[in-house]
């Protein structure tokens, strides 16, 4: 077997050293009710790449690559060009096979690109101090609520209803079962929500996310003032990181903590993993931050390098008092993601936001033009909600029999609310083409 | 005079070395060691790694708040990128590299056929929510994946959707509280048990979950004390959290009785997956009397570590506990597969979600190709070459190293720092000296309940004559150590690394988490140094 | 004559008159390393004996310090904040965590004196 380099010659040799006359002698403690003589049945043996290879492929071709068909689906998760370099750089075997860099001087290569990774979110999002990624932004969240419930000792969340329902779907179970209060907004589809009344002396934040899973795109400077004025925190959730290369950030508009879901920065869709969630928050909240952080320090001979560090708040060291039971964090997709950014740059980065920007307007003002389609947003970054004059679902369903991906039906991650039945959620990226906007267009006139 | 990047101190400054250039280097790197700055000290305002077509003048709809000002980032073209990259990943131990022993991590070869078939255009390109018609090959590989883990574990559910180990715990530990909340005991039972070698996320996750964590101790042998079990238990516990093999490599042959017992009691049984590899292919953690257990898929079943990152941890669950499974879950209906999201109706009342979207596909697929490769046969060898591997080095070394623990072991052999009493030397210098001999060190102080534990995991993709080489080094370092006279050379490891030990004090002091422009003292000041 | 008592969590209190200074022990902060960071308790916090007010950390730990009496918080060390390193340098001394008004004076009796702490911290070997 390929990867298993002991021969029988070593396995005998091994023994003897040892003293076992089998290696059944070594699992001698097993109870013998549990031991399988024979090896599992049922599942098929070792197998060539060949045979693994043709396996995959049969699982791809009863797939429909977003690569071949017109393609307009965001709702969290937005399609982008990954330029080569990337995918090149993380399969370096030094990133791709190494570990959390628990020996900082054999890992300074893992260490820097955090630091430098650390550095970029603060800019991004305008915030003082990042982490060293999350799992992804909808865990990401749930953590944030978790950490202004520490700081503020309170435990009431506003949550907004223009956040991305599988990540309200994510803070409720939350607070079901680790024992705090969740107030969750009616979903915000026409962008009007107004919190401020309801942040009270309990609230512990108010979570809101921009552009909201809608598309609208607000400023949240009153809302921040009011929650300070409360002593409460506010929470703004990033899904498009694209967005912030046009949209004014969170941290210029007071929020006290960041997260964004990274993955549209060098990160492909995936089927939804794995993704990098971005945290930031404020200086003075620094050691109340869930997750790994990489700072700089000197080594014995004065130079330069980077450490893990403030980590006795994590559980390995805090244990039942760890500021989050985290352990891993989104390494090669955090490295994916600076790799990328790095490689846009200031420049890159913003044209980059603006294609988007220019590529949904052109969209949304086609679509518009549908008979009985109603654009809702006066404002969006790249995804916009529309309605239909009816259920979006079976018509999303119908341009899929035509090989075209149109959009998400918000009832899919809204159900049981005829209020939102007729509403379709679409994005366009710098990946949308006249070959893809004319047909959507011309197959959503017949379907509708 | 000539300007150039100072990089003696790995740092953007002036002309000429500073005093702590000891290589005698202009540049101040040594051969393939490059002394590397940040992308900020680097960039250049006109630079783009990527080309972009000019944008289409379109009317702002972004209510007004369109970004003003700098966003701070720097430009660099891409063969600076390319070559910042490379000379960063030159500075990293990696398990390409060579033995990388961490104990409890399982180190093992990652495979390139994984990174492959994650790429295949169709199943690494494809929207969580696209209409499932059009991802059935999707939901039909996840499945597979199911399948598999459920047989190897002999359980008959998993929840997939966890990020990563602790999450899964968390996931584990949630549905208990669900089983408990549906018999109306959550809150009569607030007190899980768990031994006080467990892993740091074991107590964290009970405790977010509002439990209290009772530590139970081991017995001389390494094990869980029975007796001391069977008297903590009582209509107050929730669960009990172990790890088996547990975290001292020892496998917990009692854990048949202890399930009786944690049953009788009325309580659940938590297993931390992580050790799995020990075992898999040759015993079912459900035929021991389980409730649930994760899987880090990164460390059994060979998703590469990435620096930290991404994990995978699906758990899988005993019938007691199957209702729970948090959403999705993923159903055939007849021929077809669908999702089942928040909201739909399930055979079960799910305890809600935990991620967004369906979980870490990318690792499923590379599990799945893993587990393609070896096959029921390959990985029951994988299980008794790991032990093996872990229980030669322990008989290798035993006769001048302390074992902390008689009898043979797992698949990771446990030190304690005994054999290093008065010479000066600790573990952690015995571990920075490791460095020099080209291994990444093994696992450190962990497990807690042994002083100055050293924790080895070779797993089973060493070759013996690695091992045998491994083994040598460490012979040869404990003699040195024990010669009483070598604490100051062991004290100044690592001497060849890239780095030297970095004062993690003065990180945690004075933490320095971003780069600023005044991170550069103004001692280094390239126009200062010029005018002196 | 200040009179300085001890907990078995290693936490020492100089009392005067119905004020106490508390910190942590020489044993202490030997066995936590160099010191990075005191999160002590605010002014005018109500504390009970044996509830757990500050944190002390490490590079390589973080502990609980539990007042060793009830009370109330009168005054915490703010140069902590910049020199943590105080408290390994002089645990008794300038690295003090906090000054509190005592409610129970007679809890005092279930402390150590200085020979007893020493003797406790000899049997711990």
């Amino acid at each position: 077997m390929r990867y298993l380099p002991l021969t029988d010659a070593d396995r005998r040799e091994m023994l003897s050293v040892i003293g076992a006359k089998s290696v059944d002698e070594l699992f001698r403690d097993v109870p013998t009710s549990a031991v399988l003589g024979a090896k599992i049945g049922g599942l098929p043996d070792h197998q060539g790449e060949l045979e693994v290879e043709r396996a995959f492929q049969a699982y791809a071709a009863k797939n429909l690559s977003p690569a071949t068909t017109p393609f307009f689906i965001g709702a969290g998760a937005y399609r982008h060009h990954v330029p080569s370099t990337v995918d090149y750089m993380i399969q370096r075997g030094e990133f791709l096979t190494s570990y959390t860099p628990y020996q900082p001087e054999i890992t300074q290569g893992t260490l820097q690109y955090l630091f430098e990774f650390q550095t970029q979110i603060t800019l991004l999002t305008g915030m003082e101090v990042a982490n060293a990624s999350m799992y992804d932004g909808s865990t990401g969240t749930a953590e944030a609520v978790l950490m202004a419930n520490r700081v503020t000792r309170r435990h009431k969340a506003l949550i907004s209803g223009g956040l991305h329902p599988q990540y309200r779907s994510i803070i409720e179970t939350t607070a079901k079962w680790e024992g705090f209060g969740a107030v969750i907004g009616k979903p915000d589809v026409d962008g009007l929500e107004d919190l401020i009344a309801a942040v009270d002396k309990d609230t512990s934040c108010v979570v809101v996310q921009n552009p909201s899973f809608f598309g609208h795109v607000r400023d949240f400077a009153k809302l921040a003032a009011a929650c300070h004025a409360a002593g409460a925190l506010l929470i703004v959730v990033v899904t498009e990181v694209v967005s912030l290369g046009l949209i004014k950030p969170p941290g210029e508009m007071g929020a006290d903590i960041v997260v964004c879901e990274g993955q549209s920065i060098g990160n492909g869709l995936g089927f939804g993993g794995p993704y990098v969630g971005l945290f930031a928050t404020r200086e003075k909240y620094m050691r109340q931050m869930p997750g790994r952080l990489v700072g700089e320090t000197v080594d014995a001979d004065g130079k330069r390098g980077f450490v893990l560090t403030l980590s006795t708040r994590e559980q390995h060291i805090r244990r039942e008092k760890a500021t989050s039971n985290i352990c891993t964090n989104a390494g090669l997709c955090a490295l994916a993601f600076t790799v990328h950014l790095t490689l846009l740059g200031e420049a890159g980065f913003k044209r980059l936001a603006e294609i988007n920007h220019a590529k949904a307007s052109e969209l949304a003002d086609r679509v518009a033009a549908i008979p009985g389609v109603k654009l809702l947003n006066d404002s969006f970054f790249n995804e916009f909600t529309v309605r239909l004059p009816k259920p979006a679902a079976p018509v999303v369903e119908a341009l899929a029999a035509k090989r075209i991906l149109g959009g998400l039906p918000v009832s899919r991650l809204i159900p049981n609310d005829p209020s939102v039945e007729n509403l379709l959620l679409l994005a366009a990226t710098e990946t949308a083409t006249e070959h893809g906007m004319g047909p959507l267009v011309a197959a959503l006139k017949e379907v509708l | 005079m000539v300007q150039s990047l100072d990089r003696s101190q790995g740092r953007a400054g002036g002309v000429a070395a500073g005093p702590t250039n000891t290589h005698g280097t202009f540049t101040g790197n040594r051969a393939l060691q490059i002394e590397e700055p940040l992308i900020f000290e680097m960039g250049q305002a006109g630079r783009c790694g990527v080309d972009l077509p000019e944008p289409p003048k379109v009317k702002d709809r972004l209510n007004g708040l369109r970004r003003a000002g700098e966003i701070g980032l720097p430009g660099l073209s891409e063969p600076q990128v390319v070559q910042h990259y490379t000379r960063l990943s030159q500075k990293n131990y990696a398990i390409d590299m060579g033995v990388y022993p961490l104990g409890s991590c399982t180190m093992k070869h990652n495979p390139r056929i994984n990174e492959k078939v994650a790429r295949f255009p169709g199943i690494g390109d494809l929207h969580p929510l696209q209409p499932v018609s059009t991802v059935q090959g999707a939901l039909e590989l996840i499945d597979r994946l199911a399948h598999w883990l459920k047989t190897l574990t002999g359980m008959p559910a998993v929840a997939m959707s966890p990020a990563a180990g602790a999450h899964g715990e968390m996931c584990g530990m949630m549905a208990i509280a669900a089983a408990l909340e549906a018999k109306g005991e959550r809150a009569q039972r607030k007190t899980v048990l768990a031994p006080e070698s467990a892993h740091g996320t074991n107590p964290a996750t009970a405790a977010a979950l509002g439990f209290t964590v009772k530590p139970i101790p081991a017995n001389e042998r390494g094990r869980v004390d029975l007796a001391a079990l069977k008297a903590a238990l009582g209509p107050d516990v929730a669960a009990i959290m172990l790890t088996n093999p547990n975290t001292c490599g020892l496998f917990e042959g009692e854990i048949v009785e202890i399930s009786k017992a944690v049953h009788a009691a009325g309580a659940y049984f938590y297993c931390d997956g992580a050790n799995f590899n020990a075992i898999v292919g040759r015993v079912r953690p459900g035929d021991l009397g389980i409730d649930c257990m994760h899987i880090n898929l990164h460390k059994t079943f060979s998703t590469p570590h990435g620096g930290g990152g991404p994990g995978a941890g699906p758990v899988v669950l005993s019938a007691a506990l199957a209702p729970y499974a948090p959403y999705p879950w993923i159903v055939k209906d007849g021929e077809k597969w669908r999702v089942a999201e928040d909201g739909a109706k399930v055979e079960g009342t799910p305890l809600g979600r935990l991620k967004a979207f369906h979980g870490q596909m990318g690792m499923f697929t590379r599990a799945l190709a893993y587990i393609m490769s070896h096959g029921a046969d390959g990985l029951k060898q994988v299980a008794e070459d790991a032990v093996l591997n872990a229980n030669y080095v322990m008989a290798a070394l035993k006769d001048v190293m302390s074992p902390a623990f008689e009898g043979p072991c797992m698949h990771e052999a446990l030190f304690d720092d005994s054999f290093l009493k008065d010479t000066g030397v600790s573990t952690l210098d015995f571990a920075k000296a490791m460095i020099d001999e080209g291994y990444h060190p093994m696992t450190m102080y962990f497990p807690l309940v042994v002083h100055g534990a050293m924790l080895i995991e070779p797993t089973e993709s060493v070759a013996k004559e690695d091992l045998d080489q491994f083994i040598g080094a460490l012979r040869s370092l404990t003699a040195r150590a024990k010669t009483g006279t070598t604490a100051e050379a062991f004290k100044a490891a690592p001497l060849y690394a890239p780095r030297r030990r970095l004062d993690e004090t003065l990180a945690a002091r004075k933490p320095i988490l971003r780069w600023k422009p005044s991170n550069n003292p103004p001692e280094t000041d390239p126009l200062k140094q010029a005018a002196e | 004559m200040a009179d300085v008592k001890y907990s078995e969590e290693h936490e020492w209190i100089r009392v005067e008159g119905d004020t106490g200074t508390i910190g942590i022990t020489q044993y202490a902060q030997e066995q936590l390393g160099d010191v990075v960071f005191v999160d002590v308790p605010a002014a005018s916090r109500k504390v009970a004996k044996g509830e757990a007010v500050a944190v002390v950390e490490s590079v390589k730990a973080a502990s609980d310090i539990y007042a060793p009496v009830s009370g109330e918080v009168i005054e915490s060390n703010a140069a902590l904040a910049d020199t943590p390193g105080d408290v390994n340098a002089e645990p008794m001394g300038k690295g003090w965590f906090f000054k509190i008004k005592m409610s129970d004076k007679g809890e005092l009796a279930g402390l150590m004196d200085e020979a007893a702490y020493a003797a406790f911290v000899k049997g711990l070997g």
